[in-house]
């Protein structure tokens, strides 16, 4: 566990350390979800060594909320899928490492470009139904931010996912309560996100501490022996927008801002190297 | 003028519904998607012969599009089915995310294109689509004239990798391509060879330049007749090819004269070879209820309104 805070907090200084090099870009949202990212990709996901588009033989994961890209290019990269240094080239002129995640330049792991938000589950549900039609027993892995509900299309996809017993499929809810204008339940009200799975047909599962790795990789491999049991499964991760840099968290402030070179000094401070930057 | 015979009249729907029969018995990777239209779609043969390679998504054409694209990665090859309206217009935005610019290999069938989906009127009846589906990077863009040729584009966009916009329509229209043809996707049939003027039409306006060819023969106007399936990408070379024999050219299609078959037509013509041009196409208008005789009447897009604007654009030349 110790090891794999260490790559959290270096992980957390990629994010912010690209960020204000382009002045651009999203960190609240990827700060929020570094734990559960870094968890996955290090301990859960079973992975073949070799990137591939179809991914068969392998479990697959699938960005809903493509803004939070720099979280995403940071785990990529240190999990071998490209080399480090590309992070350098975050957001810049003929880059792999677009704005939002794409296919377009061809990134080893992306499979689907994202950001448009809202489309994710429904590419998730395709490539899990791949699955089945190829006899591939691994795991489709997904994550959404909470805002991004708002969007009618996960409903489609939540209700179809149900419908036709897509149980090999795991979606997480990051459900930070924040979105670009402020907290959901005053941008447009959210309720209960997991009773509305439930009521869907999904087995949910509530992350109370999503920033907890402990609780992150119990949750997961809980939600992992629930799969193929004829019900999609979701987690509903409650996270804090910006995690581990003091003055980004709790607020929406930080969704789609860069710090400036002091505010980028007290982040790093707050976070000191571990693997060693880029 | 060479002769074409109507084999009987058959929808272009049921051709595509013919082709997907077919691909199920031969290509293990294809797979449907409909959102409640099947009986529409013509493609129960298909569902009854392989239940695990359809799904039924119910009225979600964004989810649809999401999970066609999802089930590409993993190898199988989804055909979306819907109307023309709700495959375009209703889901551009998914279908410009997660299948054109994630290059994903769906092909997007669209039945009930255009006016002659009749009597549902303007609501159902795009006349945009081509448009917003061939101004997509890396989309290509087909729309057949008949049964055959319908069924021999679906089964040959099957083996081109890369997403497609297959367009067709519902009424029975007349039957008269080869019922063996080969379908190569970008090249354009030239159905007639003529020397006074050149009419390029696609999907059902095909069959009306042919009679208009011959009505103009009988006046001693030598028509040339190109059938452009494929729209995107576009067969210049054939097209400029044409153009440089006859010095005039008619486009015919059942769409918005902005941004279909003529306006391609034009961009071509104007960057190599700028002749006189007319459109037979609807003009920036929606369309109404009523069959789709009385539609392609009123709207100017049957051989009576190609043959006035060949005699327009002969005018012009001269």
């Amino acid at each position: 566990m110790e090891e794999l805070q260490d790559i959290v907090v270096q992980v957390r200084r990629d994010i912010v350390r690209m960020v204000h090099k382009v002045n651009s870009g999203h960190p609240g949202g990827s700060l929020g979800c570094t734990e559960f990212l870094v968890a996955l990709y290090y301990e859960i996901l079973n992975l073949k060594e070799k990137f591939d588009m179809d991914g068969i033989g392998e479990d697959l994961f699938f960005l809903s909320n493509g803004h939070i890209s720099p979280l995403y290019y940071s785990v990529l990269a240190r999990r071998g899928y490209f080399p480090i240094d590309e992070l350098n080239t975050f957001r810049l002129i003929n880059t792999r490492l677009q704005g939002h995640p794409t296919t377009h330049e061809g990134l080893p792991g992306v499979r689907i470009s994202s950001g448009s938000l809202g489309q994710g589950m429904s590419v998730a549900i395709g490539a899990a139904l791949a699955k089945k039609l190829n006899g591939d027993k691994h795991i489709i892995y997904s994550l959404h931010g909470d805002g991004e509900l708002q969007e009618g299309q996960n409903w489609e996809a939540i209700m179809f996912a149900a419908g036709n017993k897509v149980d090999n499929l795991i979606a997480t809810i990051d459900r930070n309560g924040q979105q670009i204008d402020g907290p959901t339940e005053e941008v447009m009200p959210l309720g209960d996100v997991g009773a509305k799975f439930k009521v869907f047909g999904w087995d949910v599962l509530e992350l109370k501490e999503g920033n907890n790795l402990e609780a992150i990789m119990h949750t997961l491999k809980e939600a992992k022996k629930r799969t193929g049991k004829g019900k999609p499964v979701c987690i509903i991760m409650h996270t804090v927008m910006g995690n581990g840099v003091d003055f980004m968290m709790h607020t929406h402030a930080w969704h789609g801002k860069a710090p400036n070179d002091e505010q980028l000094k007290t982040a790093l401070d707050q976070n000191p190297v571990t693997l060693g930057d880029y | 003028m060479k002769k074409y015979t109507d084999q009987g009249k058959k929808d272009t729907r049921s051709g595509y519904g013919a082709g997907m029969t077919e691909l199920g018995r031969t290509n293990p990777k294809v797979v449907a998607l409909c959102a409640d239209l099947v009986g529409s779609l013509k493609i129960d043969k298909f569902i009854e012969e392989n239940p695990e390679r359809f799904f039924q998504v119910g009225v979600a054409e964004a989810n649809m599009m999401g999970i066609a694209a999802g089930l590409t990665i993993g190898g199988y090859i989804p055909f979306t089915g819907t109307f023309a309206n709700f495959s375009t217009g209703r889901v551009y935005d998914q279908i410009r995310q997660s299948i054109a610019y994630s290059h994903k290999n769906v092909k997007i069938c669209a039945s009930h294109a255009g006016l002659t989906l009749g009597e549902d009127g303007a609501t159902h009846q795009i006349l945009e689509d081509i448009g917003l589906m061939k101004m997509l990077p890396g989309m290509t863009v087909i729309n057949t004239c008949d049964f055959n040729q319908t069924k021999a584009a679906t089964i040959a966009i099957a083996d081109h990798h890369g997403p497609v916009y297959l367009r067709f329509g519902r009424p029975k229209v007349a039957n008269f391509t080869p019922v063996d043809q080969k379908f190569e996707i970008g090249k354009a049939v030239l159905l007639n060879e003529g020397t006074d003027v050149t009419i390029i039409a696609t999907g059902h306006l095909v069959w009306e330049a042919l009679i208009a060819a011959e009505a103009l023969e009988n006046n001693g106007i030598s028509a040339e007749v190109i059938n452009i399936h494929t729209i995107k990408p576009l067969d210049e070379k054939a097209l400029l090819t044409s153009v440089r024999k006859t010095g005039c050219v008619v486009t015919a299609e059942e769409h918005n004269f902005l941004g279909g078959l003529g306006e391609s037509v034009a961009r071509t013509l104007t960057t190599h070879h700028p002749v006189p041009q007319e459109f037979v196409a609807t003009k920036d208008t929606f369309g109404e209820s009523g069959t789709p005789a009385q539609l392609m009447e009123k709207y100017g897009l049957n051989n009576k309104a190609i043959e006035k604007a060949v005699y327009q654009v002969l005018k012009r030349k001269a």
